[in-house]
């Protein structure tokens, strides 16, 4: 599904992601790990085209189709989403309008016109109930005003509305107590399909706790420099970053 | 020659054609009103008050004037649709500077409310209209109402007596009309005696595509405990002027509401001045600009807080595309003893590419110790990561533009008390910020 060959990327000239190969298969959780400034949002902002970021080398292939070539918007017509670490606040834009403009767009790049209003309502509800997200929210601007777990429950209400092939959570898990915690993961879960994939970035075992990976990988100083099944999660939790550190011979 | 000098010369020559066909006490104005626009000319950029907007200039070009009041052929009622359909309104039409009274529509105004031309009003009832005509709009001050108090011959008088509410909102439509360039001098004479409540929409529109220039002096006097709400929305073209200064006067509790729009035009500069003259009094200025091309919005205000305990508020939003440029200036003056004021005043500004330029000037002159002061002013652009965050979700970097710049001005849109205005005003809004509201909606002429 998603195929990376030799990911560098830049930001105003410094280079953050030094060589990235990694692949991701139909049904598959992936779950990268790592110290803080290793460039674990990079990679996730340079999969859904943020234009801060600049591509200096290498490939990346979602589906057959050459991502990099893709807009923004196109990328998420393709089916890839990011629930963002620091969802934005839009004020003024309700919820009702902005995710139909943004449903509607995505039918309109796959040839369907646009939704019903009944149709779209009884959308919303329905996944709404996904995350528990209260109606009220959902009549409100985009993320403003929402606490730090309303927002990260919004992304995932999101998610589950664009039904994206591959969605990536970056950090998700940040500033969300226990029990919102164990919403959004469900939430994941509920929508989990034998056909789409997931790449969870996150600093906790914690999450993983919840959404089972079946890949782990360790993402350090722009290069991915260990993969191994899920015990790798429990062992990076218990010793920390410095063994591996040793082991690349830092 | 100086600009000032061929109106000089015409009314010179005119002034017997111009009362002739005007009534007694808008001629006895002015000679007065002639004199002072001779001492003052037209405003330039020289003076404060019209730094952004080169007034003098605009009238350089030449433009026809109808002083002989020819009609004009054209029946509003049948060439205009309504770009405000479905509100019920008490519709007129003034078309040009003549008030239309051909095929008037039966009155669904409640007894004892006049609404009609200003100059069979003010022969009808000469006490009436004597009584506030030129009161408040001070020739000597402002060359642009020294030159409409000269040379206007007609225009609208709504006068409410007291008690009595005019639930139907009123709609008056002023249509430009004109083969050549053409310059109409209009007039708004509004009375609300004490208790009184109405509501006015005010639209201007530009038939043809000649130049036209729009003077228009409208003046409100608020009694006691009344109620007003006026939304002025102009719809014109890039070669339409206007020049609109609105003087209102409010006594004890009433309560005034002035939102003007500005949603497609040439040059516009409109000059508002309230005096809140009674205790309790309340007012609210509000004001949107979408603006590009080489379009031009220049909204000057200045509230007086003559006596204590009266609350102003003011917001005013501008979206400037292209070459367009925008002015805000807001004097807010508290008198002496004008104590527990409280006055706001907001002015946002979107500049969406680097050419568009804004000018903003919030100015505040406080000389009393106990009242309640604010304002904020800020020029900026669309903010990229919410661009990004909806472009992530597929919204197209178009579209996620419009939805930004539909929120931002928005706001304003909310403060209207019409709900059938304030929903077609969404719909315009989205139509003339998608690039489909180039030319004036609502004549069949014009399609």
């Amino acid at each position: 599904m998603l195929e990376i060959r030799d990911l560098h990327a830049a930001i105003n000239g410094k280079e953050i992601l030094r060589g990235i190969n990694l692949s991701v298969k139909p049904g598959e959780i992936h779950a990268i790990m790592g110290p803080n400034g290793s460039g674990k949002s990079t990679l996730s902002s340079v999969l859904v085209g943020n234009p801060v970021f600049e591509v200096t080398k290498g490939n990346v292939t979602f589906c057959g189709k050459d991502l990099l070539d893709l807009s923004a918007e196109d990328r998420s017509h393709e089916g890839i989403f990011l629930s963002f670490q620091y969802p934005v606040e839009i004020p003024g834009v309700s919820m009702v309008n902005f995710m139909r403009a943004a449903i509607n767009e995505q039918r309109k790049y796959r040839g369907l016109s646009p939704i019903s209003a009944s149709e779209f309502l009884k959308l919303m509800r329905e996944k709404r109930a996904v995350v528990e997200l209260d109606n009220k929210l959902a009549n409100r601007s985009v993320n403003e005003g929402f606490s730090g777990g309303e927002k990260k429950r919004n992304e995932i209400f999101q998610m589950a509305m664009l039904e994206p092939k591959l969605s990536i959570l970056d950090e998700t898990d940040s500033g969300l107590d226990i029990d919102a915690l164990r919403i959004v993961a469900e939430g994941v879960n509920k929508l989990k399909s034998p056909d789409n994939s997931c790449i969870v970035i996150t600093h906790y075992q914690r999450l993983l706790d919840y959404i089972k990976p079946d890949v782990v990988h360790v993402l350090y100083d722009g290069r991915i420099v260990k993969t191994a099944g899920p015990e790798l999660a429990l062992e990076l939790e218990e010793k920390g970053y410095d063994w591996i550190k040793k082991e690349i011979g830092e | 020659m100086s600009v000032e000098q061929q109106y000089i010369d015409l009314y010179a020559q005119c002034e017997a054609m111009i009362c002739t066909h005007s009534s007694e006490i808008l001629n006895s104005a002015r000679a007065r009103a002639f004199a002072d626009f001779k001492r003052l000319g037209f405003p330039t950029r020289k003076q404060e008050d019209y730094k952004y907007t080169d007034i003098s200039k605009c009238f350089v070009p030449d433009y026809g004037l109808n002083l002989n009041r020819l009609p004009i052929p054209v029946d509003p009622y049948e060439v205009f649709k309504c770009d405000v359909p479905n509100m019920s309104t008490s519709l007129f039409f003034v078309v040009n500077d003549s008030f239309y009274k051909k095929a008037l529509p039966k009155s669904h105004l409640p007894e004892g409310v006049i609404f009609g031309s200003l100059k069979d009003v003010s022969e009808e009832r000469p006490e009436l209209i004597a009584k506030y005509y030129g009161q408040l709009a001070d020739t000597s001050k402002d060359g642009v109402t020294a030159f409409n108090t000269t040379f206007v011959q007609d225009g609208v008088v709504l006068y409410v007596p007291k008690n009595v509410v005019v639930e139907k909102p009123i709609q008056l439509v002023n249509i430009l009309r004109g083969d050549v360039n053409f310059m109409m001098n209009r007039r708004i004479l509004i009375i609300l005696e004490e208790g009184a409540q109405a509501r006015l929409l005010i639209c201007d529109h530009a038939m043809d595509h000649v130049n036209f220039l729009a003077t228009q002096v409208v003046e409100i006097y608020a009694g006691e405990n009344t109620v007003f709400d006026m939304y002025e929305l102009e719809e014109t073209h890039t070669s339409t002027v206007r020049l609109s200064n609105i003087y209102a006067k409010q006594e004890a509790s009433s309560h005034l509401l002035l939102n003007n729009m500005t949603l497609h035009n040439g040059i516009t500069r409109n000059t508002t001045e309230v005096t809140l003259a009674g205790p309790g009094a309340e007012t609210h200025l509000y004001g949107m600009a979408i603006a590009d091309k080489n379009q031009h919005v220049d909204n000057h205000t200045f509230i007086d807080h003559a006596v204590p305990d009266c609350e102003s508020k003011e917001l005013f939003k501008y979206v400037l595309d292209d070459h367009a440029v925008g002015a805000f200036a807001g004097i807010v003056l508290v008198r002496p003893g004008a104590q527990h004021t409280n006055a706001q005043q907001t002015n946002r500004n979107l500049c969406v590419t680097r050419d568009a330029r804004m000018y903003t000037q919030p100015q505040l002159e406080i000389y009393a110790d106990d009242v309640k002061c604010s304002h904020g002013a800020t020029i900026g652009q669309l903010d990229e990561n919410a661009l990004f965050y909806m472009r992530a979700r597929g919204i197209s970097a178009k579209e996620a533009r419009l939805l930004l710049m539909f929120a931002f001005v928005n706001e304003v849109i909310d403060t209207i008390r019409l709900d059938a205005l304030k929903d077609r005003l969404h719909l315009l809004v989205e139509k003339r910020f998608r690039g489909e509201l180039n030319k004036c909606q609502g004549c069949a002429i014009c399609k």
